[in-house]
């Protein structure tokens, strides 16, 4: 197989950005006060897929996903939602585009049905139709008993699904999360997963980033391994690993201590 | 352990100079501002050392009592309580609570207040160098007293912040409770007359030297005169106050540690069986969003109902301040008849921070794509809703209590103006720059963490800005008042309608240009902030 050479030559995106693809990512760089975060990040996600993003913590995940949803002005580089540049004609871009970005506040004194309406008429829903689906994505989250209370209340895992939720409700065709199922009890994610799928099953694209190794390969047929910024492998999930189980390839790939030396005094 | 909580404090502020180059000039010119003021009270209190011990002691007693009630006051009238060493986040580590308590209370003097209270305590002893009783006792006086600022305003502002983040606080309503401490202020100023006087000024020393707030800057008088018991009774006050004092700042610690941070049980909203509340109600458009979200704020964010308590004390404020003065030429002579441009003034530039007050949950615009300036409509929307009946009101209180009405065109034409410019100004402000605004959740009493320096430049910029534009109403007021000409007064009116609408959509259209062109920028500084 390919994926030993990474990234695998099945995948390995071409020099300029495919139009076709939901999200298709050239050259990406940033840096912090000097220090890259992001340095050379290519990827293309098709139409249709599931892509899940992985890596360590500092692999530049968050700062790739918050460039191609309009959220981080990237030091070079380009991103296409659908063939329309997010930095050039950012509004056009972000009605393709729900996001979940992670680490971020909610408006959380507004109740949940609030918040949801309010994503909606942001997004220039009418008052109809931002209602009906309000009422709709609580249902289907769960959340319809806690439409009345506030965010500040709900717990982790249900503020999680209020803010899954809002950037659902202007129907994008790309679902940019960022750490969707992070603090998510196993019931949610199950939630979570299926309204993904379905999602997907109906024409939606999803780009989702995690630390969940067995979660991507039950749940993506696409796969990205970030680490220090660059891509190490990318392609479909069979392809990335190669044979042994994702988790097995990316400690390979990303490397690092397998077993832990030392602590010797941790042995009581 | 104590050696560390100072070093951890020395860390953190060396850390922030280096974050941040508007820290270190704020800091610089506190320092110079600091230690002139030491070196003035340094030389005072050397001279004071050929007064006789009588005068000595009137002017130290009052002196330190003011000192000592300033460190009190300070962290609520100053509205930020240092938490940089907030006590909850010393919660999981096993310290005993005595060495906590120590540690704490000498890194509260780390900082230009602390250092300049310890010096212009240590200069008191210079008053009592003329025998060694005298002295001794000043040495002793002055190590109590530099203990009792320090411990009392920490007990004020642990129990301060307590309060604040206790959820029935956190209820707008309860805002309330601040009341009588705003109240302090016109209390203050109908005792200030009195105050005028040398007579009044010894018999309040005279009461002052038996409290906790004078006693330990008299004993050393005593000392001086010969009264050893005297003055060993009064040091044993200041001893008794300052223990008590430290073994309810240790209590109040004690329940910080056991309880971080304030949970709170799940309540709804009253938002009607579906929760939607005034987004029912609003224009189903991105600026009508954006209005009925700042509305909710509002009402239910502290940090947005802490600033508008202000706006019904003010008139209060104002008309005891007018009481006050001599002259008698009524109400309307003070202050007092300006209370609708001052609250007009505060309503204004409470958005001039609003989307700092936001903090990250603004990548929820960020994200849909807001046009920046639908977003600076919402916001000044919400705030002129309530904003212009409220000043309204204002302006007419004066005139309904003086019961003559010649003038209220010209003021309110004056407040109309200071309100609507205002309001343009600060959309542009809050579109550009993020400031040092308590996080989300916090207490409105905590000091934001962030670059302070920044933080005064932009207001105080705003604020001569504000003057600027609101000129043409203020001349027309001035004239107006002068001469008594009613024209005057309609012109001001006028003036202050049209050319502040004309100013607020101004502000608006600018404001959302930067809001479009710089939005992720602002982004990026507020996720640095969090």
């Amino acid at each position: 197989m390919s994926g030993l050479v990474p990234p695998s030559a099945a995948s390995a995106p071409s020099p300029a950005a495919v139009p076709s693809a939901a999200l298709s990512l050239r050259g990406l760089v940033k840096a912090f006060g000097g220090k890259p975060a992001v340095s050379g990040i290519s990827l293309d996600v098709p139409v249709g897929s599931l892509y899940g993003l992985v890596g360590p913590n500092g692999a530049g995940k968050t700062t790739t996903l918050s460039i191609a949803t309009g959220l981080l002005r990237p030091d070079a580089g380009t991103a296409h939602v659908f063939g329309v540049d997010v930095w050039g004609d950012p509004l056009a871009a972000k009605r393709l585009m729900g996001v979940l970005p992670d680490g971020v506040r909610l408006f959380d004194r507004l109740t949940g049905a609030q918040l949801i309406t309010y994503a909606a008429l942001l997004h220039g829903l009418d008052r109809r139709t931002a209602v009906e689906r309000t009422h709709e994505l609580l249902e289907a989250f769960g959340l319809a008993d806690a439409a009345a209370t506030l965010v500040v209340d709900y717990s982790a895992g249900m503020a999680k699904k209020a803010a899954l939720a809002a950037s659902l409700v202007h129907a994008p065709r790309l679902l940019v999360l960022d750490e969707p199922f992070e603090s998510v009890d196993p019931v949610s994610a199950a939630n979570i997963r299926g309204i993904l799928a379905d999602f997907v099953a109906g024409g939606g694209s999803v780009i989702v980033s995690s630390h969940v190794m067995d979660l991507v390969q039950r749940m993506c047929d696409h796969v990205a391994v970030v680490a220090a910024g660059c891509i190490l492998a990318a392609g479909t999930v069979d392809e990335v690993r190669a044979g042994s189980t994702l988790e097995e390839r990316f400690v390979e790939l990303v490397g690092g201590p397998g077993r832990t030396e030392g602590l010797t005094w941790l042995r009581t | 352990m104590v050696a560390h909580l100072i070093s951890l404090k020395l860390l953190l502020l060396a850390n922030g100079l280096r974050r941040n180059v508007w820290q270190a000039v704020g800091l610089g010119i506190a320092t110079l501002y600091g230690f002139g003021l030491v070196t003035a009270c340094a030389v005072g209190l050397a001279a004071l050392r050929f007064a006789d011990a009588a005068t000595a002691e009137t002017a130290l007693v009052l002196g330190g009592s003011a000192l000592v009630a300033v460190w009190a006051l300070a962290p609520i009238a100053v509205a930020g309580v240092d938490l940089t060493l907030d006590p909850a986040r010393f919660a999981p580590y096993p310290i005993p609570r005595g060495q906590l308590l120590a540690g704490h209370a000498l890194a509260a003097l780390i900082g230009v207040p602390g250092l300049c209270t310890a010096l212009v305590l240590a200069a008191t002893t210079l008053t009592w160098t003329r025998g060694l009783a005298p002295f001794a006792a000043s040495v002793a006086g002055a190590a109590l007293a530099l203990g009792l600022c320090v411990v009392v305003s920490r007990l004020v502002a642990s129990l301060a912040s307590e309060l604040a983040a206790s959820r029935r606080f956190r209820d707008g309503s309860s805002l309330v409770l601040l009341v009588p401490l705003v109240l302090l202020a016109p209390l203050v100023s109908l005792a200030l007359p009195a105050l005028s006087d040398v007579a009044a000024l010894g018999g309040a020393a005279e009461v002052l030297v038996w409290t906790p707030l004078g006693a330990a800057f008299s004993a050393p008088a005593d000392a001086a005169q010969g009264l050893g018991a005297t003055a060993a009774a009064k040091l044993a006050i200041a001893a008794a106050s300052l223990a008590l004092a430290a073994w309810a700042w240790s209590g109040t610690l004690g329940r910080a540690l056991v309880r971080p941070s304030s949970g709170g049980r799940a309540r709804a909203a009253r938002g009607g069986r579906d929760g939607l509340g005034l987004f029912a109600l609003v224009p189903a458009t991105a600026a009508g969003a954006v209005a009925a979200r700042s509305l909710v704020y509002w009402v239910r964010d502290p940090r947005y109902g802490g600033g508008l308590i202000v706006v019904p004390l003010l008139p209060v404020v104002l008309y005891a301040a007018s009481l006050g003065q001599d002259g008698g030429g009524g109400p309307l002579a003070g202050p007092f008849a300006l209370s609708g441009p001052l609250v007009a003034f505060v309503l204004a530039w409470s958005i001039s921070a609003d989307v700092s007050y936001d903090s990250t949950a603004f990548a929820g615009h960020l994200a849909a794509g807001v046009r920046g300036r639908d977003d600076r409509w919402g916001r000044a929307l919400a705030l002129l809703a309530f904003g212009l009946p409220v000043t309204l009101v204002v302006t007419a209180v004066p005139f309904a209590v003086a019961g003559e009405w010649a003038t209220f065109p010209a003021v309110l034409g004056l407040a109309v103006g200071v309100l609507l410019s205002g309001t343009g100004l600060s959309s542009v402000v809050s579109a550009r720059y993020a400031v040092a605004v308590p996080l989300p959740g916090e207490s409105p009493f905590k000091k934001p963490a962030g670059n302070m320096g920044l933080t005064m430049a932009v207001q105080c910029g705003g604020m001569v800005l504000l003057c600027v534009l609101a000129a043409p109403e203020v001349a027309l007021t001035v004239l107006a008042l002068a001469t008594g000409e009613p024209a005057y007064g309609w012109a001001s009116l006028a003036v202050g309608t049209v050319l502040g609408a004309a100013l607020l959509a101004g502000g608006a259209a600018l404001g959302g240009r930067v809001l479009d062109a710089r939005g992720p920028e602002l982004y990026a500084s507020l996720v640095r902030v969090a």
